[in-house]
């Protein structure tokens, strides 16, 4: 059986042995997750970088920025470059850390192992797809360097500001933002329709759709969201740079078209993005809680229908970010009604999530401390979301730093404390080592407490009617009394930032000297345990066959308290 | 593509409705699936643009539908080609798949010459994308169809190549895939070609 | 969290707030109640030594309903909220529910400044008594202001903080808004839509003024058409 699988999707070609084919221009999912994963955190750097220099200016507007100055003439910076930081910032954050580390690293590394396949269904599709990001990296990197500078539109990038430089001063640097967002759409095109055939067609015998795991199937949830939304925003990221170079008239009204439509494509897709991007960090830590619970998730199916609604749910909502954008105010109702009730399919997660540890025994290693931080900090950004869906309160929050402090409590959790989650959990199984627990622990403790002192302040901010993309708050006679926080929060943001470098201490300590992991340091029970650590380039020696749920921990007559799914019942029973 | 497109059924995978499928025409379908996206968001935009603006009628008069019902037969006509294509393939007939592909990519051909053709008309006329907001959405949406013909092009072409040297099995399947593809392109026109011509 | 708004000075501002406070106070409690059950579960459900963990699924519909009742209560109570909101959007957004008279002021955003055209004594726009000032817009307190609200170049966003009002300026569209202030004073009208590098910084004056320095600036705004008061007719 497994000489069949691996002849199919090898047959000619054998294990790479040069170095091109071995870690360049590999076929091997594994190593093609890891250059996604390294590309991730590369770009993490600069965006990281970009708010540190927002944070810098926000709490000591128009002083010199300190690393900023080695790069550039001075560190001092006006509103055209704040712009262009905050742009940077949210496009690099979203296309090139969140999705590149969640879906092409993690997804593409795990999914086949969980699913007991040898390798991706289009290997060769998967490593153009990481080639394809690449590229659109690069472009959006080369975008800093031209002139007229990077894009500063903001991420959203409404018309008639980005459709015409006349308006922005920003010339190449627009092009080049919208050209390298289509290539990465094409990239993750490209990476959806591997994961769903791979999901649905090359399933380990026994491994009815009903026994994947979570990661799975969030991360397929993400995969068609994407895949079903990126329609209408390719469509207008092209409208745009033909507004933009050829004089077309979609957006501009001078030239009969209408501001306004681009809002519309550019947040018929932005919804079902940002659960793009929450979802796989709940897959990661819906994976780590029953294991270090030692006890199945609560609700499994529970959890899947209401995953799928909500993907059903996120193309119906998405004019609540439109709200007073000059849209017919009548349509604020019912786009208000389908805001709130998203929230209801998310409040049954949550439940579910936390009823988990009901019952259980609980360790508090590295993976599931980081697990707890997102759940408990996401409830945050759930929560204050309702404030944002009414369409009332909104009138007075939008636009203000409310929007961005709700929008940061549920994206961070989900993409870097779940992603950090995901992390700790499999070093072991991608690189053989178990990593550090006390600089684990650490990091987790002072991430969360900064992360937190970070935002919450920002929520009172956005109160006090504080608008987003302000270069220099100190202008406005309403907003000089809450100077201080934007101070707090600056040196809180520092150490958010500088407290990962413990991560990465770690993680380059752990590779070389960490113990040694073995299979299942975990004593999980999903397929990706079932192999070595690493896994050998074919995944699996013998592909396992699956008789069991992914999450059966202190079975009832079992000998120990987990029994992985490739193991037959204990019951006689399968 | 991976080989693992060689055969139909997966036996040593687990199985389920849509988990019979062959890898390559499940992966077309999903592909598509995000394109269909992309197109009918171009012609809602288009037609809730046009209601807005009035019709566009003096715009579109300028609109040659003869051409585009001559494009519209050449695109049929080329549908037509690459199931015969496939259906030779999967009879063994290398000869007739072959000749079917070629007439396929010849016809592809054809569609773009009567587009250029037709574009070239237009310019002359004075009419560019820059002219009006419709005129934006006219060269915009059969430029995006244009590319995607040539793309179709291109595959049918290293297909028809491939007649020559590859497997038998492995061109057979992928003719079915480059036909799905060619499907989707041809169905894009027939209803590009009223929206924009005739209603 | 109260002394964070600016001070209200609008008709439904105070509504505004009000729910919000509505808002914080139901789902502040079910966060408070989330995290103490998480906190609580975390603790007491610690590993410790005789035990184990207990095979709970979740899936029997009995189980379910643990999870399943909370989530109708908060679908229930989201339904309140809206509910509430609701009306309150209308009666500030829609324009059938608009006062249908008040003191006319067209507002048009630009990179990067507000003007405000003032109808001038005649109170009819389009005449030669209109007059349009950069960056102030003065109102009678206790008046419904009427507001036309355009732009001419990008996307701006006309904020009054201390109205609790704000709409997105458009060009090419003419949208209408409306308020009523309630306390004179000086406040700030700002720019809540990125405009460009000139976004931060396009703010104006914001006057509610009482009856007499109302006419006391229009007076000094229209002196021809000043009205013989005795302590304002020094023309200026």
């Amino acid at each position: 059986m497994q000489a069949g699988a691996h002849a199919e999707v090898h047959a000619g070609h054998h294990e790479p042995t040069s170095f091109w084919r071995k870690y360049i221009f590999s076929v091997d999912h594994k190593v093609i997750g890891k250059q996604y994963l390294t590309l991730g955190f590369a770009m993490a750097i600069i965006g990281g970088f970009t708010a540190f220099l927002i944070r810098w200016q926000l709490a000591w507007p128009e002083t010199e920025a300190p690393i900023l100055g080695l790069m550039q003439e001075s560190g001092f910076f006006g509103p055209d470059q704040y712009n262009a930081f905050v742009t940077m910032h949210g496009t690099i954050m979203i296309f090139f850390v969140a999705m590149p580390i969640l879906l092409g690293g993690f997804g593409n590394y795990f999914l086949p192992l969980m699913v007991g396949a040898p390798d991706m269904a289009f290997p060769r599709l998967n490593m153009m797809s990481f080639w394809t990001i690449f590229v659109a990296s690069c472009i959006l990197t080369a975008s800093w360097f031209v002139p007229g500078g990077p894009a500063a539109g903001g991420w959203t990038s409404y018309p008639p500001l980005s459709a015409d430089p006349n308006l922005s001063g920003v010339n190449w640097g627009g092009h080049l933002w919208l050209l390298a967002i289509i290539v990465e759409f094409a990239s993750f095109l490209m990476g959806g329709v591997n994961f769903m055939v791979t999901t649905i067609n090359m399933r380990a015998p026994g491994l009815s759709l009903w026994r994947l795991p979570l990661f799975v199937w969030m991360e397929i949830t993400a995969a068609v969201l994407f895949m079903l939304s990126v329609g209408p925003i390719a469509a207008g990221g092209i409208m745009l740079l033909l507004d933009r170079t050829m004089g077309t008239g979609f957006f501009l009204p001078a030239r009969g078209g209408d501001p306004l439509l681009f809002q519309h494509l550019f947040w018929f897709f932005g919804h079902p993005e940002v659960y793009v991007v929450l979802l796989p960090g709940f897959g990661m830590i819906l994976e780590v809680l029953p294991v270090f619970s030692r006890k199945p998730v609560y609700g499994y199916k529970a959890i899947i229908y209401s995953t799928i609604a909500a993907g059903i749910l996120s193309f119906v909502v998405w004019a609540h970010h439109m709200f007073v954008s000059g849209i017919d105010a009548r349509l604020a109702t019912p786009f208000s009604i389908t805001t709130i009730l998203i929230s209801v399919p998310f409040a049954v997660m949550m439940f579910s999530m936390i009823a988990t540890l009901w019952g259980a025994s609980i360790r508090f290693a590295t993976p599931m401390l980081f697990a707890l931080s997102t759940l408990a900090t996401f409830l945050v950004g759930g929560v204050t979301g309702i404030f944002l869906g009414s369409a009332a309160i909104d009138i007075y929050l939008h636009g203000t730093y409310y929007v961005v402090a709700h929008f940061h409590y549920t994206l961070f959790p989900s993409v870097f404390l779940g992603g950090f989650t995901g992390l700790y959990y499999w070093f072991p199984k991608m690189t053989g080592r178990m990593m550090n627990e006390t600089l684990g622990k650490l990091h987790c403790l002072i991430t969360t407490v900064s992360f937190n002192c970070v935002f919450i302040p920002l929520f009172f901010v956005g109160i006090a009617g504080h608008m987003r993309r302000i270069y220099n708050p100190l202008q406005y006679e309403f907003l000089k009394e809450i100077q201080p926080t934007h101070v707090f929060v600056t040196y809180a943001a520092i150490v958010l930032i500088l407290a990962q470098s413990l991560l990465v201490i770690n993680i380059v300590w752990s590779y070389f000297a960490g113990e040694v992991a073995g299979d299942n340091p975990w004593n999980a029970n999903t397929l990706e345990w079932a192999t070595s650590s690493p896994p050998p380039h074919i995944n699996f020696e013998t592909v396992p066959t699956v008789y069991r749920d992914p999450y059966d921990f202190s079975e009832p007559g079992a000998k120990q308290d987990w029994t992985p799914q490739w193991v037959p019942s204990v019951r006689g029973v399968s | 593509m991976s080989s693992a497109t060689t055969t139909a059924a997966h036996p040593q995978y687990e199985g389920g409705p849509f988990a019979q499928l062959p890898f390559g025409r499940a992966g077309m379908w999903w592909f598509l699936s995000s394109e269909i996206c992309v197109f009918g968001t171009f012609m809602g935009t288009y037609a809730l643009m046009r209601i807005a603006a009035g019709g566009w009628d003096a715009e579109r008069a300028h609109l040659n539908a003869t051409i585009a019902i001559m494009n519209t037969i050449v695109l049929v006509t080329s549908s037509l080609t690459i199931v015969q294509a496939h259906a030779a393939a999967e009879a063994g007939d290398r000869e007739g798949a072959r000749r079917n592909l070629l007439i396929t990519v010849l016809l592809g051909c054809l569609f773009l010459c009567f587009k250029t053709f037709e574009y070239s008309r237009e310019i002359s006329h004075g009419f560019v994308p820059w002219t009006s907001t419709f005129w934006s959405f006219y060269y915009t949406m059969t430029g995006l169809h244009g590319l995607h013909v040539i793309g179709g092009i291109i595959v049918n072409f290293i297909l028809f190549l491939a007649t020559y040297r590859a497997s038998w099995d492995l061109v057979k399947h992928r003719v079915e895939y480059a036909g799905l593809y060619w499907h989707f392109v041809d169905v894009v026109w027939i209803f590009l070609f009223p929206l924009l011509y005739l209603a | 969290m109260g002394s964070w708004f600016p001070e209200n000075i609008s008709t439904y501002g105070g509504d505004l707030d009000s729910l919000y406070y509505f808002v914080y106070y139901v789902v502040g409690a079910w966060f408070v109640a989330a995290e103490v059950l998480l906190f609580y579960l975390m603790i007491r459900y610690r590993r410790r030594a005789g035990h184990p963990a207990q095979y709970i699924r979740g899936d029997t519909w009995s189980q379910l309903a643990w999870v399943l009742v909370p989530t109708i209560i908060v679908f229930g109570l989201d339904m309140v909220i809206e509910a509430k909101s609701g009306p309150l959007w209308a009666r500030i957004k829609e324009v059938d529910h608009f006062p249908t008279s008040g003191v006319e002021v067209h507002v048009s955003g630009k990179q990067f400044q507000w003007e405000f055209t003032y109808p001038g004594p005649d109170g009819k726009f389009g005449t030669d008594d209109d007059l349009t000032i950069g960056d102030e817009l003065h109102v009678p307190v206790n008046k419904n202001i009427l507001l036309d609200l355009q732009a001419k170049d990008v996307l701006h966003s006309f904020f009054l903080p201390n109205v609790r009002l704000k709409q997105d300026a458009v060009p090419g569209r003419t949208i209408k808004m409306w308020f009523n202030a309630t306390k004179p004073g000086e406040y700030e009208v700002v720019c809540a839509e990125l405009c460009g590098f000139g976004h931060s910084g396009m703010k104006g004056a914001f006057f509610v003024h009482t009856p007499e320095e109302y006419d006391k600036w229009v007076s000094e705004r229209w002196p021809a058409t000043a009205k013989a008061a005795s302590t304002n007719d020094t023309a200026s």
